[in-house]
């Protein structure tokens, strides 16, 4: 019979249709902007740059080593080190980087800098609302803009920020390990400095004392 | 389309491709090997998966990098994954070009969005997974998202089912699709075609039987075949290639095995493969892709070739379209299943 087949999509189609009252599964659409999809934990879309404390100016975890620059297949970063040194978090003195930008307008969220990055300060946003009405100055982010705190990394990934924590909690650690290896050794060195010294004192005495006799 | 045309009947037909020229190749030898792996997504945007993996495993093959056997479980049940999406969003799309507006491409993007859901909880990103790497993958799957991948396989062929009642007996595709654009197997074969395209006209070809890349001999699975070469067999052999890739999912999330998601000795900066050339090919979703790399030893490549099955394809437009009326000539190009970020590249 013709029309048999029709009819048959037709049930269908009107399956779907009264399963969308009930059934969330047969919804296809959420009405954007008032209504939004929450997002998954590891959705990424643009990089920001991880501070710690408070100050987002001295806490910047950023060393400027400018290896995500290099390795941006796009290359929608730009880097300018720092003239003077500071403190980083291990007490090491390090460049910051003097300017930070990224230009969001080239950037295709493809996470290499992050996945390159060796000293956890560049992470994937998760916000998306990137509309602007100037698209040159707009969309290229300075680094103040970039600059978010670590609270707020643990807000959007709770799992990958609470393992960047654990690498940088290993790492002060074996900075503290090896700062007191080092201290240890020195002062080894210096005691057995001292003893030499000693020991060396009497015969140069000696000698002294036969040149002068 | 330039499309000559005799009263409705087309009587010469030329592809004009090109728009959406972006240069891939030659980006590709002017970035680090890692550095290409972002910009095959955006090849066969539908498919960042299949993708990745054809580019992965031609450079694995130049650098003889090994590969986890849990990564390679992972990169079946993503690739195959990618394929049922691929397959349920091609269906709509030919179906909303024979004039059903709408419900069938709605009901097929509602499903293709579970699978980019899992995508995305997975690697980050819906379509520009970016997920691969040489090695093996990016970061591993969770058991509670392999259950969520199980879940979405196991709801798939019902959903199958409710779209072939939808479609596959409906009087109107079968009239305007049966008989339309047949394909012989010689000119297919002689043409380069590839894919459900050229298992559609009887050839059976398929690069995961035929020449079982990564684990795929693990897995029981049939290639379904046409007999006719028309639109009717190529929409036929898309849902019951979808009923198989269903099948190898089945499988696939159930052996897989613990261990490393990517080989320990993998890096990700300053890669530099030996001197020499590889082409590693997939059956990717379309057809065989085909990376072809020239190293010098430097971390660059010096040559990068893509072999598109979308470009291939569709070369042979004008053969399928001579003599049919130029309203089948748009259902035939939507049989082809072409992407035109990989046609252009």
């Amino acid at each position: 019979m013709i029309g048999k087949g029709i009819l048959k999509g037709m049930v269908e189609t009107a399956k779907n249709l009264a399963g969308s009252f009930h059934d969330p599964e047969r919804l296809t659409t959420v009405e954007y902007p008032e209504q939004k999809i929450p997002a998954k934990e590891n959705a990424r879309n643009f990089p920001f740059l991880v501070y710690d404390g408070d100050d987002w100016e001295t806490g910047l975890r950023c060393v400027s080593c400018q290896i995500c620059e290099k390795e941006c297949p796009p290359q929608c970063i730009y880097i300018e080190k720092d003239t003077v040194k500071k403190p980083d978090f291990l007490g090491k003195m390090q460049f910051q980087p003097k300017t930070f930008d990224i230009d969001v307008s080239v950037c295709m969220g493809c996470q290499i800098c992050v996945e390159v990055c060796p000293f956890e300060s560049i992470r994937m946003d998760r916000d998306f609302e990137y509309a602007q009405s100037d698209r040159f100055e707009g969309l290229l982010l300075r680094k103040d803009q970039l600059a978010k705190p670590n609270k707020y990394y643990h807000s959007i990934h709770p799992t990958e920020a609470r393992e960047t924590d654990a690498i940088r909690d290993g790492k002060r650690q074996d900075h503290l390990a090896k700062e007191k290896a080092k201290a240890e050794k020195l002062a080894k060195a210096k005691e057995e400095a001292a003893a030499k010294a000693k020991e060396a004192q009497t015969p140069t005495d000696g000698d002294s004392s036969e040149k002068a006799s | 389309m330039d499309v000559e045309l005799e009263g409705e009947t087309v009587v010469k037909l030329k592809p004009v491709f090109g728009y959406l020229h972006r240069n891939h190749e030659k980006i590709g030898e002017g970035t680090s090997y890692l550095g290409s792996m972002p910009y095959t997504d955006r090849l066969d945007y539908f498919n960042s998966m299949t993708n990745n993996w054809a580019y992965a495993l031609s450079v694995e093959t130049l650098a003889g990098i090994e590969v986890p056997e849990r990564a390679e479980y992972i990169r079946v049940i993503t690739a195959e994954l990618s394929r049922l999406q691929n397959h349920v969003c091609l269906i709509g799309f030919l179906v909303q070009d024979m004039g059903a507006l709408g419900t069938p491409l709605m009901y097929a993007f509602r499903e293709r969005e579970r699978i980019l859901d899992l995508f995305e909880s997975l690697t980050g990103a819906r379509m520009m997974c970016n997920y691969m790497r040489f090695g093996g993958c990016r970061c591993d799957v969770s058991p509670a998202w392999l259950h969520q991948a199980q879940q979405v396989v196991e709801a798939f062929p019902k959903f199958l089912d409710e779209f072939e009642a939808l479609l596959s007996e409906n009087e109107v595709l079968v009239s305007r699709s049966q008989g339309v654009g047949a394909l012989s197997q010689s000119l297919a074969i002689d043409a380069g075609i590839t894919g459900p395209m050229l298992r559609a006209t009887g050839v059976n070809l398929d690069l995961r039987k035929a020449e079982p890349y990564g684990i795929y001999d693990r897995f029981e699975f049939r290639i379904p075949l046409g007999d006719h070469g028309d639109v009717f067999d190529r929409y036929m052999i898309r849902i019951l290639e979808m009923r198989e890739s269903v099948s190898i999912l089945r499988q696939a999330i159930g052996d897989i095995p613990q261990g490393d998601f990517i080989h320990p000795k993998a890096k990700l900066r300053g890669f530099k493969p030996p001197a020499g050339e590889a082409y590693g090919r997939i059956e990717a979703p379309k057809g065989e892709l085909g990376f072809y790399l020239i190293s010098d030893g430097s971390p660059k490549p010096y040559r990068f070739r893509v072999r598109p099955p979308s470009f291939i394809n569709l070369t042979i437009l004008e053969d399928m379209c001579l003599g049919q009326t130029i309203a089948d000539a748009v259902i035939i190009l939507g049989s082809v299943d072409i992407v035109l970020g990989e046609v252009d590249r």
